[in-house]
């Protein structure tokens, strides 16, 4: 028999009309948000699983409030990193959880591939809500969302982005918000460039790499900052922290020379100091809070999109 | 598609119209509260021409649409396509909210415009106004203001738009 | 028990009849008698009432395979595998003797535990079971294992397999003093580094799939060092599973010099690529890992050329809940041993006697066996014969294999070339593709 369920593995698991639909559900998603009573039966009796290997209360609070909104029912099971090493009961609980008739798993892990593995093991759909170093589809979605109502809302309904140059800034080797983003953006036609020192680019076709932010900056209609992790200065990646900041942070002299219209965006959470040392409150384009709520939209759009019905048009 | 039979032309829909804006400010006499609510995707046009109508004959009213996709019951057994963003022109909390659709069939879709509208506030009354009632009701729900009411098969379709009204034969039509 | 294995024949012994027979010498159409383990005579061998017959027509009788890389995971993991169940997936294969890698638990570092692996192989009494050492003890790269008191006991290869010696001067000193006993260490290529936490080859495949990558470079590395050290101390290094193209062109270029290092390659590393991890599947986790295109091909060259000495199977069970865990967590390694000569055939535009011979006299000269295996089907010689159906074409059911492990890589590659039956000194280990016992 066909497998006729769907996924969001990766990007990988959207061409461009599916992340167009995706993007004008969540501006339904977003409405619905804004009403007096923020909540529709739109998946009443279907059951979201979260399964949460590595910690992210952010992450999975937003797919939580997006399934109350949509009224689906949840289930968590957060399993402590230590367990996540021993990996043999993986499988067990997958088939476990899904007798217990989940409809769709959220899946956040540390390690690499996993959701696609869990593909393998369920009847439900799979939802990736990040994997080691590998993707991070809901967080590119809300990303995306974001810079296009922000600049639809700043410069007017024909903000697309075909041709918006989009600059990622940090470690990208290391980042899976990087890779997703990266790889939406290129599917919608805008020009991205990675912007960091060698030790923490991957080799890519996508983008163009450069450690060049200052000759980039003013070049950007968008600056994406990765967070910058401590554990990469153990590894040698780069010398020490004080150096990245000096060569690759947002301070106040860069921020004075971004473009009028340029949007300054972060995944959260920001290491003030590290990789930003302007005040983000102080930047017209910083939108970082504005991300953080259309995450909830960008997941409900997701569960819906997977969970709530069939791609087809039909008549009222 | 195929052409099926035309029931009303444009002029038909046109002088319905008119009539039922003179029934809606007829029925709500001053129109203070009135609002317009289009459901999505077939009422908003017509909430639109009633709004107009309204507007020449008395005294403008706020015009929104509202998308009903997200409430309605039969999710996962039909396909489900949102239309445009819900976009309510003003408060609903104590307005007197007139829906609008073309077709009343079912009674489903107002049920769940029902509960849509329920979300953004209390109305202090609702009303329905439809361009065509053509039976076979499930709920217990009855229109105000009809353009014209249309006996069909329950085989058949109805489309309805500005041009006019026309029943598909399903005999005729490329179905699965 | 003794490593000939007796059992009761008719007195005229066994003929295999109607074959073609292909060993070092050549190719020949001659029917071959098995007699008390060893070859009788071959010839047009008239109808004989007193001989168990073999009807072998249109297949190739050939001296048994010899496999340099066979993980038997006994002592310390049976779980994946036992010396018994290794041993009959060897001869369904059709290899009359494997070596069995050093990293056990415990080690293969000493007497003991060399000795119950040997042992273990007799009773089995599917292949011959020759047991490598490690070079240092417990494979810790510290200390050297005792070499000669291991060679007394027959231990020939000596190799820290799953991780390779780092330490330049202490593997300058092994070879020094392995080389004057006349054994052949075996190196495992990989500066480590440089593969700190790796899972797959690195490079654009990996970095789209968020993986640590493992450079072709921490390989190639070892390869120059070894080699070099070859030059200094003369004394014969074998390097296990190469997978880079450089890899084999710096061998080529010791072997131009005239240096004695020998090498091998896997039947995975010539048939399948990095790109495989895509599905994050922990079956294509391999350690050297899978690479590119390229690197394939380069391997399929060096086979095809002669810098590559031998096809060796890296065998590695492992069991099915370990091949469950995420990619990162999960072991590398994959089965290798019955599926070698039918992956082999379908990826190397090779003769089929060179062929035979990468799997059989040549690896069989590296591991100190030539005297009794991989030798000429000739009368005298000992009987350790595989019966091949040489384009007979076939596919995997895992389910179905003799080891106890399930995790071979090639369930959707067509494969060419099968063996039919299995003489272990001269008894049928495997008949009609069944193993016996």
């Amino acid at each position: 028999m066909m497998d006729t369920r769907r996924h969001l593995r990766g990007i990988g698991d959207l061409d461009r009309a599916a992340l167009e639909r995706l993007l004008d559900l969540t501006d339904h998603m977003a409405e619905v948000g804004r009403r007096a009573n923020p909540k529709v039966p739109a998946l009443r009796g279907r059951t979201m699983c979260n399964l949460f290997f590595e910690d992210s209360t952010r992450t999975r609070m937003s797919f939580d409030t997006a399934a109350k909104r949509l009224s689906a029912d949840t289930m968590t099971l957060a399993v402590g990193s230590s367990s996540v090493n021993k990996g043999e009961s993986l499988r067990d609980t997958v088939e476990t959880l899904g007798a217990m008739g989940v409809d769709a798993f959220v899946v956040r892990h540390r390690s690499s591939g996993v959701p696609w593995r869990i593909a393998e093991w369920t009847e439900a759909s799979v939802i990736n809500a990040g994997d080691g170093w590998h993707q991070h589809p809901t967080q590119a979605l809300l990303d995306l969302y974001t810079i296009r109502s922000e600049r639809a809302r700043r410069l007017g309904e024909d903000a697309g982005f075909e041709g918006l140059r989009v600059g990622v800034i940090g470690d990208i080797r290391h980042s899976r918000v990087a890779r997703s983003l990266t790889e939406a953006l290129g599917l919608l036609g805008a020009v991205v460039v990675h912007i960091g020192p060698r030790t923490l680019m991957p080799p890519t076709p996508l983008a163009r790499s450069t450690d060049d932010l200052d000759g980039e900056l003013e070049d950007l209609d968008v600056v994406y900052l990765l967070r910058m992790q401590n554990e990469r200065m153990d590894a040698a990646l780069i010398p020490s922290g004080e150096e990245y900041t000096r060569r690759f942070a947002l301070d106040p002299q860069r921020a004075g020379r971004l473009g009028e219209h340029v949007l300054v965006m972060h995944p959260g959470p920001m290491n003030r100091g590290v990789e930003i040392t302007v005040d983000p409150t102080t930047l017209p384009g910083a939108v970082v809070t504005t991300q953080v709520t259309n995450g909830i939209a960008a997941r409900m759009a997701v569960l819906f999109d997977l969970l709530g019905g069939v791609e087809t048009e039909v008549s009222a | 598609m195929t052409d099926g039979k035309r029931v009303l032309g444009p002029d038909d829909v046109r002088r319905a119209t008119t009539r039922m804006a003179h029934e809606i400010i007829e029925r709500n006499r001053g129109l203070d509260g009135v609002v317009l609510v289009g459901l999505q995707r077939g009422g908003v046009w017509l909430a639109e021409s009633l709004g107009e109508e309204i507007g020449r004959i008395g005294q403008a009213v706020p015009v929104g649409s509202l998308d009903i996709s997200l409430h309605r019951d039969d999710i996962g057994r039909r396909p489900v396509v949102p239309g445009s963003v819900s976009s309510l022109p003003c408060d609903v909390d104590g307005a007197i909210v007139v829906l609008v659709d073309d077709v009343l069939y079912t009674g489903r879709s107002v049920k769940a415009a029902l509960d849509a509208l329920n979300d953004y506030g209390r109305p202090s009354a609702v009303q329905l106004a439809v361009m065509v009632d053509r039976g076979h009701r499930e709920l217990p729900i009855r229109p105000d203001f009809v353009g014209k009411n249309l006996p069909t098969s329950i085989i058949e379709s109805v489309e309805v738009t500005v041009d006019g009204v026309v029943i598909i034969d399903p005999e005729t039509t490329v179905d699965q | 028990m003794s490593e000939r294995v007796e059992s009761v024949q008719p007195r005229g012994g066994t003929v295999l009849r109607g074959g073609t027979v292909i060993d070092v010498a050549g190719e020949r159409r001659v029917d071959v008698r098995l007699v008390d383990g060893r070859i009788a005579e071959t010839g047009d061998l008239p109808a004989d009432g007193d001989a168990e017959v073999i009807d072998v027509t249109g297949l190739v009788v050939a001296p048994g395979f010899v496999d340099l890389h066979t993980h038997l995971r006994e002592p310390g993991m049976t779980e994946a595998e036992t010396i018994e169940t290794g041993s009959r997936a060897a001869a369904l294969g059709g290899y009359t003797a494997v070596v069995a890698m050093p990293n056990t638990d415990p080690t293969q570092d000493c007497v003991s535990v060399v000795e119950f692996v040997r042992s273990q192989g007799r009773s089995a009494g599917l292949c011959d079971v020759h047991p490598s050492g490690s070079i240092t003890v417990g494979r810790a790269g510290e200390q050297l294992t005792p070499f000669a008191e291991l060679a007394s006991v027959g231990v020939h290869l000596f190799t820290d397999d799953g991780s390779g010696v780092q330490d330049d001067g202490l593997m300058r000193r092994a070879l020094e003093y392995a080389g004057e006993l006349g054994l052949v260490l075996a190196q495992h290529c990989e500066v480590s580094s440089m593969t700190t936490g790796a899972v797959m080859h690195e490079g654009e495949c990996c970095s789209h799939l968020g993986l640590p990558g493992w450079p072709a470079l921490a390989e190639e590395l070892m390869v120059h060092r070894d080699i070099e050290l070859v030059r200094l101390t003369g004394a014969p290094v074998h390097l296990l599973h190469l997978s880079t193209a450089r890899s084999v062109a710096l061998v080529r270029a010791a072997k131009a010099d005239g240096l004695p290092v020998t090498a091998e390659a896997t039947p995975h590393h010539i048939s399948l690529t990095d790109e495989r991890l895509g599905s994050f599947d922990p079956l294509f986790k391999v350690n050297p890992p899978l690479r590119t295109m390229a690197d394939v091909e380069a391997v399929r060259d060096g086979l095809v050329d002669g810098t590559i000495d031998a096809i060796a199977t890296d065998h590695a069970p492992h069991p099915p809940q370990a091949k469950e865990r995420p990619l990162d967590a999960a072991p590398p390694g994959m089965l290798g041993l019955e599926t070698a000569f039918g992956v082999a055939r379908a990826h190397l535009d090779l003769e089929l006697r060179e062929l035979i011979g990468l799997m059989s006299w040549r690896p069989a000269a590296i591991a100190g066996l030539a005297d009794r295996h991989g030798r000429p089907v000739e009368a005298g010689e000992p009987a350790n014969l595989a019966v091949l159906d040489p384009d007979g074409r076939w596919t995997v059911d895992p389910g179905r294999l003799a080891s106890r492990s399930t995790n071979t890589p090639f369930t959707d590659v067509p494969l060419v070339g099968r063996t039919r039956h299995t003489f272990l000194h001269g008894v049928a280990v495997v008949r009609d593709g069944v193993a016996t016992r």
